[in-house]
């Protein structure tokens, strides 16, 4: 069944690169992210899958749903999408989102660090001609910095993996494996100083490739270059596959009894991430690059959460799935405001909710849900890490975090406002909000507001056990 | 018999970092990539693991990514690397500290006993810092890519060392992703050279804040 998820994707990616008809290879993407919501949603149900290879545990579990989500959501809209920019053609694209789906759900589920690295390698290479697609000089810059430095970030994550193998060598571990499960039983015995060189360089390659400041300096570009739909599934899903993949190597810091250096280390850029997130957001001029700083600010806001452990490991796992959705929207409905305007800057864009009714109040209600404004699911997920951290007595991490969170509220409302408030203005295009372009941001959006409302006791559960595998066994 | 291949590869690391033609250097990477290639069966022997990592490695670094390469210089028609960020001189220089840095570094490094004292570890560290050196330095956008090889060259050489920690499948997939990488790579090359009528990649500096 496991296998079967994965396989899907590559399937449908065949399929599209052998049918002739446009639309029908637009379609194949809902058909295929369909099914894979429904085969997500049995095995998120279902028992623990294990395996030497791949296997889900909760916290696989746990992104497994939200990406799947997230790309069913997307992949709707991108039908729409397509039908809109048929000269640029989908023969490329269709199959590029369907393998890094696949990719995504290799990396999510795999249980051997080897494994991961590769599918995390593949997501790579599969979105860059996702980022490419409006084919100008500047997607060309932005694809050539994504690809490079996402690549030599990779290249570091797999030096960190043959550390922890020499760990392994060092520390007279036997058989010396990379499989997950086998390095968490013998990891009180792994050598010390090459197990932390090796964390350190998982969490720099890893933490390129989420966008954790200060290794962050693709993400502006590759995310304002990319179409709207490439970069929500960027910002929600790619991030939180990579963020799995540095909780993998803080579940093995902490089987081995270094956890605290682990957090420390997760904190520290954590908080560095929002700071910087910060600064960049005031007077931001370009929309889309506003929500790539937003990504790097969330991304820090979940490193927060791990590093402080505890409540906050629950609340982080809770914005992860908040964060995803919510970006999902933020994308979608900026893409729509792109398109409409053929301008994301603030320039061009201003009057949003008179002239595209749905997708600027979309955007305006994503704004007020990712700055963490009730009644939205962030302000809970928020609410609950600054609890878990004024709780464990981090006052000044608590109070600097709160002052960080006001600055993007503030630098994020100054780019917000003014291009959604404001008289219409006439659009040169034809673009109209349509069903296909709009059903899933708003969607998206409804999920956040509920999960603010009323969290289910399922999921509650599902977070708690995800949280209990990164806390500290006695 | 090791020792004379890792010191062919620290030499062709000096001479991928003080050359300015970009053939030579393709061919100097894919020579590397074809001595990397005997590592593993020079190391542990004729074992069906050891000859296929080395057969596969072989094909892909010393064969396919080097082909690949040289088909993108034809069609951007350039063959020198001009005016680098730091001259050649002074990237030998680093160079030269950089290796001898990683030798010192390495009698530091608390080694299993069977590697102490031998070349693997030294080596390691003075490809991967050539590899970032060639990264940083050079403009045209084949040579980081170059860079980027002569970088996944050193941590291959570290791999070697832990072949059975690594099943034969996931190196496959590794090598695979590696070739695809500079498949892209390379088209997306093509792509700057047809845009901006140049590879050099200062012209990329539209986005910033």
């Amino acid at each position: 069944m496991l296998l079967t998820i994965i396989l899907l994707p590559l399937l449908g990616a065949a399929l599209s690169l052998l049918l002739p008809w446009y639309q029908v290879r637009s379609w194949i993407l809902p058909i295929c992210g369909g099914f894979h919501l429904l085969l997500a949603g049995f095995l998120v149900n279902g028992t623990l899958v294990t395996g030497p290879w791949i296997g889900l545990d909760a916290l696989a579990k746990l992104v497994l749903i939200v990406t799947s989500l997230l790309f069913f959501g997307c992949s709707i809209y991108a039908v729409g999408y397509l039908s809109l920019c048929r000269e640029r053609g989908n023969k490329v694209i269709v199959p590029c989102l369907l393998v890094f789906l696949s990719a995504m759900t290799l990396a999510i589920s795999s249980r051997h660090l080897g494994l991961l690295w590769m599918a995390v390698e593949a997501t790579t290479i599969t979105s860059a001609p996702l980022i490419y697609y409006n084919r100008n000089r500047l997607s060309l810059e932005a694809t050539w910095k994504y690809l490079l430095l996402c690549s030599v970030g990779i290249g570091l994550a797999m030096l960190g993996m043959l550390f922890i193998a020499y760990a392994a060598l060092v520390g007279e571990v036997t058989p010396i494996s990379l499989q997950f499960d086998s390095l968490l039983l013998g990891a009180t015995s792994l050598s010390r100083p090459w197990l932390h060189a090796g964390f350190i360089f998982l969490l720099v390659g890893f933490g390129t490739k989420m966008g954790l400041a200060p290794l962050h300096s693709w993400k502006p570009d590759a995310y304002g270059e990319a179409p709207g739909l490439v970069g929500a599934l960027l910002a929600g899903g790619l991030t939180s596959v990579a963020f799995l993949a540095i909780l993998r190597a803080v579940q093995l810091m902490t089987a081995a009894g270094d956890g605290v250096m682990a957090r420390q280390a997760l904190l520290g850029m954590g908080l560095l991430s929002m700071a910087l997130a910060a600064i960049f957001m005031v007077r931001q001029p370009d929309l889309k690059r506003l929500l790539a700083y937003s990504s790097v600010e969330h991304m820090g806001i979940l490193a927060i959460g791990v590093g402080i452990g505890g409540l906050a490991t629950f609340g982080a796992m809770l914005h992860l799935v908040n964060n995803a959705l919510t970006k999902g929207c933020l994308f979608l409905s900026v893409g729509n405001i792109h398109r409409a305007y053929a301008s994301k800057r603030l320039s061009e864009v201003h009057g949003a909710i008179a002239t595209l009714p749905i997708s600027g109040t979309l955007f305006l209600a994503g704004f007020l849900a990712i700055t963490g404004s009730p009644p939205f699911g962030l302000f809970m997920s928020e609410f609950t890490i600054l609890r878990g951290i004024f709780g464990s007595g981090q006052l000044w991490v608590g109070l600097l975090m709160l002052l960080l969170l006001a600055a993007v509220f503030i630098g994020m409302g100054g780019t917000a406002l003014p291009a959604t408030q404001g008289a219409p203005v006439k659009l040169e295009s034809a673009f109209k909000d349509s069903f296909l372009l709009v059903v899933s941001p708003l969607g998206f959006l409804l999920i956040v507001l509920c999960l603010g409302l009323y969290l289910p006791e399922s999921l509650q559960q599902a977070l708690r056990a995800a949280a209990a595998l990164l806390e500290v066994k006695p | 018999m090791t020792n004379l291949l890792l010191l062919t590869v620290i030499l062709i690391n000096f001479f991928s970092l003080g050359s300015a033609r970009l053939v030579a250097c393709i061919r100097a990477v894919a020579l590397q990539g074809a001595l990397l290639a005997l590592l593993p069966v020079a190391v542990h022997g004729l074992s069906g693991h050891s000859v296929m990592l080395g057969l596969g490695a072989f094909c892909f670094k010393g064969v396919f990514i080097p082909w690949l390469l040289l088909r993108a210089i034809r069609e951007v028609r350039i063959r020198r690397e001009m005016e680098p960020y730091i001259g050649f001189v002074a990237t030998l220089i680093l160079g030269a500290l950089t290796t001898a840095g990683a030798f010192i570094f390495s009698d530091f490094l608390p080694l299993a006993a069977e590697h102490h004292g031998r070349l693997f570890v030294p080596t390691a560290l003075a490809t991967m810092f050539s590899g970032f050196l060639l990264l940083i330095t050079r403009r045209k956008a084949l040579t980081q890519v170059l860079g980027y090889l002569i970088l996944e060259n050193g941590i291959f050489i570290f791999a070697v060392l832990l072949s059975e920690a690594m099943p034969l499948t996931v190196e496959a997939g590794i090598l695979l992703d590696l070739l695809v990488g500079i498949f892209v790579m390379g088209i997306v090359i093509n792509q700057i050279s047809r845009e901006f009528s140049t590879i050099n990649t200062e012209r990329l500096t539209a986005l910033k804040e």
